[in-house]
């Protein structure tokens, strides 16, 4: 283990528990992230990739099976933590979240220059009049008017309220904010505007990212490493430099050849089947149904096998 | 301006170019415009949201086209007008020699019947309480079509069409025990199932998964390679077009900037909002985030207050003061059947 890593996870379950039986929606996720890096993780809907964004940040709900694993935020580990110090400590001090659909998670009936102040308030005990001064600064970094302070929500437009929610996760500087789907709802435009506001914030400020999203060309714009989820499961772990050209995992080949490309002639491919359902998966490797390349040990959990650096969970790399 | 014949492209999997006569024309669009008045305090006048504002064009048999532009543009106001929901306050469709707003109700059954309209969102399109067989039962009822068994041969037919394998696993079940994907075939069935002349798709699958997108739009082209239909796919993504469309058409603020075909587009693009859009749009490549795209700044304008003379000249880089900013500018063709509504190309 080495000092120099912000965010290290070992072996994270989370199951629910639901009336058709338990859903093994993250089932030992391990990896680690750096300081001032990006990490993108890419898969299906359904795949358990927001889940994971919820049992790295602990907001579960009720019907939690199993949580178990090890989260290192700095060195700490914080599922020794209880309920009440993770949220003084951890939660939006350290890590913080901007949520699915973050353009319509605000509070209408709140001026949005409050609602980016209030993490400051409760998580740093800053008083009113400062953390809208904090907000002030916020705004300013992340490309919104000052005067978008008194405006209520609905005033704003799509892009402008999600650099809002932006805003709200980096108003207490953490050093690791989670993205869930930060673009999937904005015109191609505002994408990439939204992309570019989180590259000057993370030169300038050195913030960490985990980007959850389904959309890989697009996370090209911001990511250093991919982690490709499949059924609960990371599949492929890899920096970006060599996984976009030659992805190792025959699931992270075809989610590739399935991205429709602008500037290359490359018919683009779709991947047959389904993904399975998380409450009744296959024995062995969980792609095998859908797998072109599988053979006879398949019927057995692939283990990760690390190839030159990379990650990745296949038999085919033994 | 070369009035020669384009240079032949050859690109391996780019569709192939078809030539359409002016005869064969389907639809046609002249200077469309719709407005939507807005009320103040409910009776006073206060100015008209410009949705449409002067759109032209002609859909051939058999062509699909693609309209691209961002939220607000107008697309599917425009969408909404060729459909017969809304009434356009100037100009006409003219589907098949007949104009749209003639149509009494019984033509207007009779047009619907033409039509066929794939929503966005498969989910809130498809009516959770009705089967799959129910819901593609549906149009043929409304339709006229009394007989039970030449109702039952159609549904099967267009459920093996849209490759629902086997039928009979399907047609009790109801939307909500379907993917996504399966979801968008439903609703791709009952466009097609009163066997229409024009397929209108609001981006189809834009709520889809990456993996099944592709598949998706394989489906669509398939079909309407194969029934000759005519497609207007309406999308904010430019990747998807060119494996789809002959033709393409650049929305913004209410007008169509650019007009071509997708080769052309890509070799070529003209109007500096074009170039944005593909400027925008990436390939996933780690090279990307190392460097900033470049963003015109500001957002898409009001279409109560439309800037004067061209809609895009505030954000422009390349705008020729004293011109740009007074007159709006007329469709300048800077190759052949390539058309461009900027001031730079006349």
């Amino acid at each position: 283990m080495s000092e120099a890593k912000l965010l290290r996870i070992e072996n994270l379950k989370l199951h629910f528990r639901t009336t058709q039986g338990i859903v093994q929606a993250v089932d030992g996720a391990t990896f680690d992230l750096s300081y001032n890096k990006a990490i993108v993780v890419v898969g299906e809907s359904g795949c358990g990739k927001s889940s994971l964004a919820k049992a790295i940040l602990r907001l579960l709900p009720r019907n939690v099976h199993t949580y178990s694993g090890r989260v290192f935020l700095d060195s700490t580990d914080v599922m020794t933590l209880g309920e009440e110090e993770f949220r003084q400590q951890i939660r939006w001090v350290k890590m913080s979240l901007v949520p699915q659909a973050a353009m319509n998670a605000l509070n209408p009936v709140i001026r949005v220059g409050d609602q980016v102040a209030e993490p400051a308030m409760i998580h740093l005990g800053i008083k009113h009049d400062e953390a809208i001064a904090m907000a002030r600064k916020m705004f300013q970094n992340v490309g919104v008017p000052e005067d978008f302070l008194i405006r209520y929500p609905f005033e704003l437009s799509g892009g402008m309220r999600q650099r809002a929610a932006l805003a709200m996760a980096l108003v207490t500087s953490p050093n690791l904010i989670i993205l869930d789907e930060p673009t999937s709802a904005l015109d191609l435009l505002t994408q990439a505007n939204i992309m570019n506001v989180l590259k000057r914030i993370k030169q300038d400020l050195g913030t960490s990212y985990i980007l959850i999203t389904h959309d890989i060309a697009t996370s090209s714009e911001l990511a250093d490493e991919v982690a490709v989820m499949y059924a609960g499961q990371i599949v492929e772990l890899g920096d970006t430099y060599r996984f976009f050209p030659a992805p190792l995992h025959p699931y992270s080949i075809k989610l590739m050849a399935s991205v429709p490309r602008l500037r290359a002639d490359q018919e683009p491919d779709f991947i047959t089947g389904q993904p399975p359902s998380l409450i009744d998966l296959p024995v062995g490797c969980r792609f095998a149904p859908r797998c072109p390349s599988r053979f006879d040990k398949c019927d057995q959990d692939p283990p990760v096998i690390n190839k030159d650096g990379r990650q990745v969970k296949c038999w085919l790399y033994v | 301006m070369s009035d020669g014949t384009i240079e032949k492209i050859s690109e391996s999997n780019v569709i192939l170019q078809k030539s359409f006569s002016q005869d064969n024309v389907l639809l046609s669009i002249e200077n469309l415009r719709v407005w939507f008045e807005l009320r103040r305090w409910g009776f006073g006048h206060a100015g008209y949201v410009r949705a449409v504002d002067g759109v032209s064009f002609d859909l051939h048999h058999g062509e699909a086209i693609a309209v691209v532009g961002e939220s607000g543009c107008g697309k599917s106001s425009l969408m909404k007008t060729i459909l017969g929901l809304y009434k356009p306050i100037e100009g006409s469709v003219i589907f098949n020699g007949k104009n749209l707003v003639d149509l009494d109700t019984r033509g207007m059954r009779w047009y619907r019947n033409q039509v066929g309209y794939i929503q966005q969102d498969p989910y809130g399109a498809l009516p959770p309480f009705m089967s799959v067989k129910r819901i593609l039962e549906e149009p043929l009822i409304v339709g006229g079509i009394r007989d039970k068994t030449e109702r039952e041969l159609r549904t099967r037919k267009v459920m093996e069409e849209v490759k629902m394998f086997p039928v009979e696993d399907f047609t009790s079940k109801f939307p909500h025990m379907l993917s996504g994907g399966q979801q968008q075939r439903v609703v791709i069935a009952r466009a097609m199932i009163l066997e229409p002349k024009l397929i209108v798709a609001d981006e189809p699958v834009s709520m889809l998964d990456a993996s099944v997108r592709v598949e998706v739009l394989k489906l669509l082209r398939g079909l309407q390679e194969s029934h000759n239909l005519s497609f207007i796919y309406i999308t904010h993504d430019l990747s998807t077009v060119r494996y789809f469309s002959e033709r393409v058409f650049v929305m913004y603020a209410g007008k169509i900037v650019e007009k071509a075909k997708i080769t052309d587009l890509l070799r070529n693009p003209t109007h500096p909002y074009t170039h944005a859009l593909l400027a925008a749009t990436s390939d996933p490549d780690a090279k990307n985030a190392a460097t900033f795209k470049e963003v015109p700044p500001g957002e898409p304008p009001s279409l109560v207050k439309p800037p004067p003379g061209c809609h895009f000249h505030p954000r422009c880089s390349r705008m020729i003061p004293g011109l740009c900013e007074v007159q709006d500018p007329p469709d300048f063709e800077p190759e052949t059947n390539h058309f461009v509504g900027c001031w730079l190309y006349k």
